[in-house]
Formats: C-alpha cells, sequence, structure tokens
C-alpha cells in the first residue's frame, strides 16, 4: 500500500513573488481569480485562471480535464469498431449525429465501403437537423450570457421539435447511436419526411424572429460588438474552424472545401463574417454566423428531403469489420468546426489507436489570445461565442 | 503540390532530416528526425509554394516495440493540399522537438501527447499535463501501462 502523500501546491507563494500554473511571475498589483469550474457562463466544467489587473483581463489560463472519460483508451479496448460509436455520441452531446458521421465516414473510407445513396442522404438530413439544433443552442445559451433570457426558451421550443424527430427516428432524443458504420441503425419511420418539412417551414420565420429580437438588438450588439477580436491569421494559426473561423471572415468549410456525403449536389452558401456591426471577427460576427448558418442547414435539408431515393439503409459490409492494417485521418465539419478522427489499424476487430482531433478542443486553445486587455465581463461574451462543449474538450 | 513534390522541395533543402517517406501510401507521410523539427515546419509554413498554414491534427502513438510517435496533420488552406508528418522516439528517450510555436493549434495537442504517452516535446513553451489530474502518475495511452492501485492514497475502486 502507498503511503498517503501531500498534495503539491498549486502556487508557489514566496514572498513578493506569485506564479500561475503557466510559471508566469505576478506584479504587486495583479491577482488571480478563478472563473470556473462551477460558473455557469463557463458552459460546463471549466475552469479559467484569470489574472487580472483591476478589471483588466492580463492573461487567462484554461484548465481543462473536468469531464475527460478516456475516450481513446476506451476505444482500444472495445472488441469490435462499431462499440466505439455510443461513445462518440458522448463526446461532443449536443451534435452527436455529426460525431456518428465522423467515425462512421473513418472506417468506411479505411475499408473502402460505399453506402446506399439512400444512406448518404438521410446521413446529410440528420446532420443539418442536428446543426440546426446545436446552433439553436448556442446562440440561446450565449442570449442567457448576455442578459436575454427569452431566446433561449425560443431556441429550445425550437430544438424540441427537432428532438422529437429524432426521437420518432431512433427512439433517443440526445444520444442517438444512429449512424452506424456501412449504412444507419433503421430506415426512416413513415411520416418523417412530411413532419421535416413542415419543420422547415414552421422554423424559417423564427429565424428573423430571433434576429429581430437578440441579433440586431441595441444592448446585445453593445455587449458583443469589437469585443475578443479573431484576427484571421491567428485563427488559422492556431487550428480554429468552424463558425469561429469563419466569423474572422475566412471562407473555409469541410463541408463544401474537403468533400465528404453528397454536400456537393446541394445549393448552399458558406456563410462568413463581414465586420457589419464592428471589428470583422469579433463576437457579434461569431454569433451572427451561426444563426445564417440555421438558414443555410434548412435549406439544405428542404432539398435532401426532394430527392430522398428509395433504397436499402445498410450497405453489404462483412460481419466482422476488420481493417488491413491501415491509418487514416478524416476531418469533417460539425457544429463546432473540424472534427477529425485518426484510426491506426492493426488488423485486428478493434482499433489499435483512436484520436479525436475535437474542435471544440482547438478552439478554446485561442482563448487566451484574444481574451488578453479586455475586461473581465467581456470574458463571458467571448467564452460563449466560441461555442465549446466541455464534453467534446475533454473527451 | 502533390506529395512527390512536397517531398522534393523539402529533400533538397533538408536532405538528411528526412529520414523515410512514403508517398504511395493512401495518405502521403514524410518521416522526419525528431531533432529537426521545428525547421522543416517553419519552412512548410512560409515558403510561397507550400504554405502548410493549418495543424490538423497532432496524435501521440504508442508502436508497443519501444517505439513512440507524434503525427502531425497539416492542411494548407491556399493551396488545399495535405501532408503527414511522422516523428519516432523510444520509449526510453521520449524527446521529440516541439513545433507549438511554428502552429498555435500543435500547443495543446502536444501537451495532451505528454500526457497521455509522454511524449517529451523539447522547447515547447508550457509542457504541463492538460487533460489528466497534474499530480497524476504515468501515462495512460502507453501499451504497457498498468491501471494504479492508488489515487493520491485513495484505492481506486475497481
Amino acid at each position: 500500500m502507498t503511503e498517503t502523500r501531500t498534495l503539491p501546491t498549486r502556487y508557489v507563494t514566496h514572498p513578493g513573488e506569485l506564479k500561475t500554473s503557466s510559471g508566469r511571475s505576478l506584479r504587486t498589483d495583479e491577482m488571480i481569480i478563478n472563473m470556473g469550474p462551477q460558473h455557469p457562463s463557463t458552459h460546463g466544467v471549466l475552469r479559467l485562471e484569470v489574472v487580472l489587473d483591476g478589471e483588466i483581463v492580463v492573461d487567462v489560463i484554461p484548465h481543462i480535464g473536468y469531464l475527460h472519460r478516456c475516450f481513446e483508451k476506451h476505444a482500444e479496448h472495445m472488441t469490435n469498431y462499431q462499440q466505439v460509436i455510443p461513445y462518440c455520441d458522448r463526446m461532443d452531446y449536443l451534435s452527436s449525429m455529426n460525431n456518428d458521421w465522423a467515425y462512421a465516414l473513418a472506417v468506411e473510407r479505411m475499408m473502402k465501403i460505399e453506402v446506399p445513396p439512400r444512406v448518404e442522404t438521410i446521413r446529410v438530413i440528420m446532420a443539418e437537423l442536428q446543426r440546426i439544433a446545436s446552433h439553436l443552442i448556442a446562440v440561446g445559451t450565449y442570449g442567457i450570457d448576455m442578459g436575454a433570457f427569452t431566446p433561449f426558451l425560443w431556441a429550445f421550443r425550437d430544438r424540441e421539435r427537432i428532438l422529437d424527430l429524432f426521437e420518432m427516428t431512433c427512439g433517443a432524443r440526445l444520444l442517438y447511436n444512429y449512424i452506424w458504420i456501412g449504412g444507419l441503425s433503421h430506415d426512416l419511420p413513415p411520416g418523417f419526411v412530411d413532419k421535416a418539412k413542415a419543420f422547415c417551414t414552421y422554423f424559417k420565420p423564427n429565424i428573423k424572429e430571433l434576429n429581430d429580437l437578440l441579433s440586431y438588438n441595441e444592448i446585445f450588439v453593445k455587449r458583443t460588438a469589437n469585443v475578443g477580436v479573431l484576427p484571421a491569421d491567428v485563427g488559422i494559426n492556431y487550428g480554429v474552424s468552424g463558425p469561429t473561423l469563419r466569423g474572422s471572415g475566412v471562407n473555409w468549410d469541410l463541408r463544401r472545401d474537403d468533400p465528404y456525403g453528397i454536400y456537393d449536389k446541394f445549393e448552399w452558401e458558406v456563410q462568413v463574417g463581414k465586420g457589419e456591426r464592428g471589428t470583422l471577427g469579433d463576437c457579434w460576427d461569431r454569433y451572427i454566423v451561426r444563426v445564417r448558418e440555421m438558414e443555410e442547414s434548412v435549406r439544405i435539408i428542404e432539398q435532401a428531403l426532394a430527392v430522398l431515393p428509395e433504397g436499402n439503409v445498410q450497405a453489404a459490409i462483412p460481419k466482422r469489420i476488420r481493417p488491413d492494417s491501415a491509418e487514416i485521418y478524416v476531418r469533417t465539419e460539425t457544429a463546432r468546426g473540424e472534427l477529425g478522427f485518426y484510426v491506426v489499424s492493426d488488423g485486428t476487430a478493434s482499433p489499435y489507436r483512436l484520436k479525436a482531433r475535437a474542435p471544440a478542443f482547438v478552439n478554446l486553445s485561442v482563448l487566451p489570445e484574444i481574451s488578453r486587455g479586455c475586461m473581465l465581463a467581456d470574458l463571458v461574451a467571448i467564452v460563449g461565442s466560441v461555442d465549446i462543449v466541455l464534453g467534446e474538450v475533454d473527451r | 503540390m502533390t506529395a512527390e513534390e512536397i517531398y522534393k522541395s523539402l529533400s533538397a533543402k533538408f536532405g538528411e532530416a528526412i529520414v523515410e517517406s512514403k508517398l504511395d501510401a493512401p495518405q502521403p507521410f514524410l518521416v522526419l528526425d525528431p531533432k529537426r523539427m521545428k525547421e522543416v515546419s517553419l519552412f512548410l509554413r512560409d515558403d510561397e509554394a507550400l504554405q502548410f498554414d493549418f495543424c490538423s491534427c497532432v496524435s501521440g502513438v504508442d508502436y508497443n516495440n519501444g517505439k513512440l510517435g507524434a503525427i502531425y496533420h497539416l492542411a494548407s488552406m491556399v493551396h488545399k493540399h495535405k501532408i503527414v508528418l511522422k516523428a519516432f522516439c523510444t520509449r526510453e528517450n521520449p524527446h521529440i522537438q516541439s513545433v507549438a510555436t511554428v502552429w498555435g493549434g500543435a500547443d495543446w495537442h502536444e501537451r495532451e501527447a505528454y500526457d497521455l504517452l509522454g511524449i517529451i516535446f523539447d522547447e515547447h513553451p508550457d509542457l504541463r499535463r492538460i487533460l489528466l489530474p497534474y499530480d497524476w502518475e504515468g501515462y495512460p495511452l502507453r501499451k504497457d501501462y498498468k491501471v494504479p492501485e492508488f489515487y493520491n492514497g485513495m484505492k481506486v475502486p475497481y
């Protein structure tokens, strides 16, 4: 039995020398405040070690890992590739469909499995519905961060409709296990297409409503415009992706630039920030990109529903999935950005190594860079605008 | 640029720093000297024809033969080409030069590889554990990892 050890001291506190956990020495007029892990505006269990000079943020050191569930270790110990999918659901629990698709796609590309056209179309429909649901939460909770409660309730009201659609498809409302390797777990239930079409008709005016209520609201714009400006070159260098990067005016979307699925068959546009209300790449730009992406997603869903082919929902795949000894990195665009899976196979029935490149993990790493010099209250706006999901950051 | 051209332009400039190349793989990769990662990466990022401005992912892998590897997936947003870099080290001497100052995105990924596989990235600005508690012992994703019985004197329940 090992002895009980004393915990190492977090801060080195010699008189006149206080250090942050990254080793930065503090001046006498600076102080450290911990924001989180139980702070509502951190959207989960994130601890920000904030170095303050009065109200001004001098430095931010994010501490993550409170929700670490050893996804990669678990994946190595599964008995087959299919079993990893429920774990993917639980990474970014707000866009589970997109996660499942990314992983399934990686294994399919590795084994050169072609999926039937019906599967491709249903996957696009599901992924875009999921994107809307996820953006609704991002936009709604961002409203709460800024002190607006009503948009949050409205967003959840609309999201509920999407969850109902998912529930009638696969029985689950949050963690679906729906997109499988080589296909789907079930076909669409009868009546799904009509209900999905009805949702699109119902939802489109609500985006306008949301814009009137929140997006162009003077108080909201004052809180978010010119705050937390992320220059495009810094974003690219940090590997930031998704709406967070597009908010900085970078026209980059993996659905178009590294094609997968059948997105090239539909007409839609990549939305980028334009600096309409302030500086290019500020919090408002990142926010409005999400709102406009919801409109684009509705467009894609409507087109996909119109061309939904009949057919099988499971490709002919071997009963035991054993890719040859190989490795592959596949990236897809989820609601938060580039979700990549690096799969190393050694010819056995479970992955030898599976690394998930989570978009929120990388997007969060740019936070210190964009929040230095802002006010403490603006830090809440910046964290909200990056739209992190801690389940994915910590995996 | 194709992987072949990328390899040619790199080997012309750096010669022996490119240890190995596999250009016919589905995702072509180059194996680099772990001590010369930074200079090659800087060239990859800044050269006009290459412009690998986006470091997608850094993954640590334990190959279970005493060898550890860091795999860098790079992409260029300008030219839309991709390349994979690999650097290998041994379990006994797990040192690879860090590229966190070249691509900011590599910073946290390298910390993660250090945290879970114990690869020490030399010249990394802030190499601390990131996902596990700071007083965790051992590197869980190594293939010879044993789950500890005790954590800080507390018995782990299984």
